[in-house]
């Protein structure tokens, strides 16, 4: 097995959970709470990732962090290279590419706390900032873990964005997916099947997990 | 001047219902202001705009010297601003906190000393002793409401603001506990408003009553006048008591209380002790007239007095009695007719003790 794509592949995942964990809870809270009426535009930008094909994310992001674009024009001058093809940019995409599934259900476990209670808090001189991490956050904890754990999975298993944004670098961008395809092109299969049955294996106990650990939110089956 | 709550505010929920009230509660001495009326009278939407829970679109709030609203002058006070203690009608606690944790909720820009005093000190006068490391979901319904009050009143609040603060419980431990939450209030001396539908409620706790109906106030005034002198037909039917007035229990023999008004003596169900001081409410459908030295019936009140005023409506006719105090009292017109009374008639009034309600009143 190609434990260098493993750990890669691990870091990559949890990296872009908790980076999810830390700008998804902002962006959840605001597309809980806003009456803002044209919120579902950003909520539609949001859930993009679900629906578009890996490449063509992965295309766009390319372009946008390329050194034609301002923003990859501006990270190589400050860090000295480009961001495509570095873990970095993979980790950006990454994050661009799970935020769905981290940002719903932290969404959906917010929408679930009582606004009654949400109130009390303010009327007691608690401030908003501090009513989410006293009140919602603690009473969103299923929601919080599933929407981590879910970004953590999807991760792992991504295959056409680290193709498009991070290419094939040992050690650097190459992912436990590449690898499979990797050895598949070679046609060693049993080596193959090891790291698949790894992935089979991580991506059921993670799905166990969150199923175990709460049965309100909505996850992927909506609850009968 | 003296400083007042001064509310004139509209706020409209579009397709539904516009709320528009103008009333002044002077605040020293502490009152408590009862918003009284049907549901969808507009009594929660006026308590929430107090508490900064819900914005008017038009007109200002005024707490003393502070502006807690001014629409045209851009001033929107947030509810962390404005040290209120607000009760939610099913009290809204933190299922993820204790007692103690509920408590001192709003308490943690104090001391940890100090804090834990007044938790203590809330736990001891509402006697939550014992329930310190409870989850709210193992309480009952009456001590969910304690720790509510307690957790609205940590702050030192400089305006109570109940909603409904009895209806979510069963009716034993609703009459129970109104006794003690308005000895809790006199004790408080903290200005309040209280939201209710029940106008037992309204005369146990209230110092004075805002009758509502359709987002407006009908009646603005004390218990006593409001209940016995409505302003309108509207307040009459909303209220549904022709008379209250006031006494005090003089006797009470297992259960059958004695109560004194204005000299005369009557005899009503009820528990109130000897001395307690009580409203005397009586529905004007529930009296029997009878011409004077007619015979004996089942009713154990029978109260001499001369119709001092008749007011036809519709088939039926509203007879004041003089009887020591003014007795509301409704009868059809044939049986005015019968009766042949007139302005001045002598008449008898019947009422069976169990249609005297009594409720306790502040002295």
């Amino acid at each position: 097995m190609n434990w260098i794509a493993i750990a890669v592949t691990f870091k990559l995942a949890l990296l872009t959970a908790a980076v999810l964990l830390v700008i998804g809870l902002p962006i959840a809270y605001w597309l809980t709470f806003s009456k803002w009426r044209w919120k579902f535009i950003v909520e539609s930008v949001v859930a993009l990732p679900l629906v578009l094909p890996p490449t063509v994310l992965g295309f766009y992001i390319l372009v946008a962090i390329g050194p034609h674009s301002p923003v990859g024009r501006f990270y190589s001058d400050v860090v000295g290279h480009p961001l495509p093809f570095t873990f970095e940019g993979l980790l950006l995409a990454s994050i661009l590419y799970s935020l769905p599934f981290a940002v719903q259900p932290f969404a959906a476990a917010f929408a679930q706390v009582d606004h009654r209670l949400i109130e009390a808090s303010w009327t007691l001189g608690v401030s908003k900032f501090n009513t989410f991490f006293r009140l919602i956050a603690p009473l969103s904890t299923a929601g919080l873990i599933t929407g981590a754990v879910l970004s953590f999975a999807h991760t792992l298993g991504e295959f056409g964005v680290v193709l498009m944004v991070g290419g094939n670098i040992e050690g650097e961008t190459r992912t436990v997916s590449i690898d499979i395809y990797d050895e598949v092109q070679a046609l060693n299969y049993a080596g193959a099947a090891k790291t698949s049955l790894l992935l089979l294996a991580v991506s059921y106990g993670v799905l166990l997990l969150v199923y175990a650990m709460n049965r309100k939110v909505w996850v992927v089956w909506p609850q009968r | 001047m003296a400083a007042t709550l001064t509310v004139d505010c509209r706020k409209t929920f579009p397709g539904r219902f516009t709320a528009a009230a103008q009333l002044t509660l002077p605040l020293d001495p502490p009152r408590v202001l009862i918003l009284f009326g049907p549901s969808g009278s507009g009594k929660t939407t006026l308590l929430r705009c107090l508490a900064g829970l819900e914005w008017p679109e038009e007109g200002r709030i005024q707490f003393g010297s502070t502006t807690w609203v001014n629409v045209g002058g851009n001033i929107r006070l947030s509810p962390q601003t404005r040290r209120i203690g607000y009760m939610p009608q099913d009290y809204a606690l933190f299922p993820t906190h204790t007692v103690s944790g509920n408590i001192e909720y709003g308490l943690s820009d104090l001391p940890t000393a100090v804090r834990q005093e007044r938790v203590r000190e809330l736990i001891t006068l509402l006697q939550l002793q014992g329930l310190e490391e409870a989850k709210p979901a193992q309480l009952s319904g009456g001590q969910q409401q304690r720790v509510a009050l307690a957790r609205a009143i940590a702050r030192r609040p400089q305006l109570l603001l109940l909603d409904e603060p009895l209806s979510a419980l069963d009716a034993p431990t609703r009459s129970r506990l109104s006794g003690e939450l308005r000895a809790l209030l006199t004790q408080l001396q903290i200005p309040s408003v209280v939201v209710t539908h029940d106008w037992a409620e309204a005369l146990t706790l209230g110092d004075v009553i805002a009758v509502m109906q359709g987002g407006r106030i009908l009646q603005f005034g004390s218990p006593q006048d409001v209940f016995s002198k409505p302003a309108n037909a509207e307040v009459a039917q909303i209220v549904g008591i022709e008379t209250v007035v006031q006494g005090h229990v003089v006797a009470n023999d297992n259960g059958l209380a004695t109560v004194s008004v204005s000299g005369i003596t009557l005899k009503a169900l009820g528990t109130d002790v000897k001395g307690s001081a009580v409203y005397v409410c009586i529905r004007a459908e529930d009296v029997l007239l009878e011409q004077a030295g007619s015979g004996v019936t089942s009713a154990r009140n029978h109260l001499s007095g001369l119709v001092t005023e008749m007011l036809p409506q519709g088939v039926l006719v509203t007879v004041t009695v003089d009887c020591g105090f003014p007795l509301r009292v409704v009868i059809t017109r044939g049986a005015r007719e019968e009766l042949d009374l007139k302005i001045d008639s002598a008449v008898v009034a019947a009422i069976k003790a169990g249609a005297v309600h009594l409720v306790p009143r502040s002295v």
